[in-house]
């Protein structure tokens, strides 16, 4: 119980962590890279 | 009791519009039928909201996963995973219930009447497992594996499933630019037919598309349990009498499992307990009775 209630204070501690490693990774770049461009596949036409 | 739960829907429905607003607040787009090009977009959004759509203002989770995924460079995405962590260790399928563009859709659908108002498919329980395979297969593994001569994976849930793309990004954009509509073929059909059948369904079923399709959904659930914002039942309150189950959209029976991966949090069932037995965690208790409260979560 003690464990379940305290879980999403490590995971959110995780998730940032994640967020931050994926910014050093240049992920966010490829993300924001696909979200400027209208995504031709995503609105059926690709 | 059913003014307090008019009330508590009001409410939610007031929180999904201005949510929607917020994230889809570039009206250039809608007046140009182009997207929002700039650094906003970085940063994901919590619900089901195409970046093709002419006024998001942020990135769609599932879209940038597949992003990333099908990228030659990542077999893994920390930046998108940690969205989701973040998103799903706080609010679980609060997101679903309270913040999704395509939820508040479907919510208004089933307000309509309808002849015949269904409370699950025939083969419910199997129906629902089918978001993780679409989860595990159209999100994780086609976008990975099956790549082009360049290396490049294609977005296959966006392609061929997403109903929230073609509702807010495709049809949109085809009605106001008309140097889309050359391109219109076969897979514009496809996935007009997708959304217009989920459509439909929503009139008679409740959130059809969260319930059996959604991989968003299928994440945050597995946080349900461990979320911050989490339900409890009070064991000292609560009498079995069912009426959480019965007021419940989804079918849950929430005085056994609160914490369902099944539910998206619209509340219906607190309103609905004659004991007021089911609270949340961020709540604070109302009463000190003086008596020990035992809670299930």
């Amino acid at each position: 119980m003690r464990v379940r209630k305290h879980a999403w204070v490590v995971l959110t501690i995780t998730a940032l962590a994640f967020i931050a490693i994926g910014i050093f990774r240049n992920e966010a770049a490829v993300v924001l890279r696909k979200a400027t461009m209208i995504c031709m596949e995503c609105i059926g036409l690709g | 009791m059913a003014k307090k739960l008019k009330k508590a829907h009001s409410l939610r429905h007031i929180v999904q519009i201005g949510t929607a607003a917020l994230t889809n607040g570039y009206l250039e787009g809608f007046k140009t039928g182009s997207i929002y090009t700039g650094p906003l977009k970085v940063a994901c959004v919590p619900g089901l909201n195409c970046y093709s759509c002419p006024g998001a203002l942020g990135s769609c989770p599932i879209g940038s996963l597949q992003a990333v995924l099908s990228n030659r460079g990542y077999n893994f995405s920390f930046y998108v995973v940690g969205f989701l962590f973040v998103f799903g260790a706080l609010l679980g399928r609060f997101i679903c219930g309270w913040l999704c563009p395509f939820g508040l859709v479907q919510d208004l659908l089933n307000k309509l009447p309808f002849y015949k108002k269904l409370k699950k498919l025939p083969g419910d329980k199997a129906l629902r497992y089918l978001k993780y395979f679409i989860l595990a297969a159209f999100v994780i593994l086609l976008p990975s594996v099956v790549l082009d001569i360049a290396g490049q994976g294609s977005p296959w849930f966006c392609k061929f499933i997403c109903p929230s793309g073609t509702l807010f990004a495709g049809i949109p954009l085809v009605a106001i630019n008309s140097s889309f509509r050359p391109a219109l073929g076969g897979l514009f059909v496809l996935k007009v037919s997708v959304l217009t059948l989920l459509l439909l369904l929503s009139l008679a079923l409740y959130r059809p598309f969260c319930r059996y399709l959604c991989p968003l959904g299928a994440i945050y659930g597995l946080f349900n349990p461990i979320a911050l914002y989490r339900f409890k039942v009070d064991k000292t309150a609560c009498i079995n009498c069912g009426a959480c189950q019965k007021a419940c959209p989804i079918d849950i029976p929430v005085f056994k499992q609160p914490n369902s991966q099944e539910c998206i949090r619209c509340g219906a069932c607190r309103y609905a307990c004659p004991v007021g037995a089911i609270h949340t965690t961020i709540e604070r208790r109302a009463k000190k009775s003086g008596i020990e409260q035992v809670y299930v979560e």
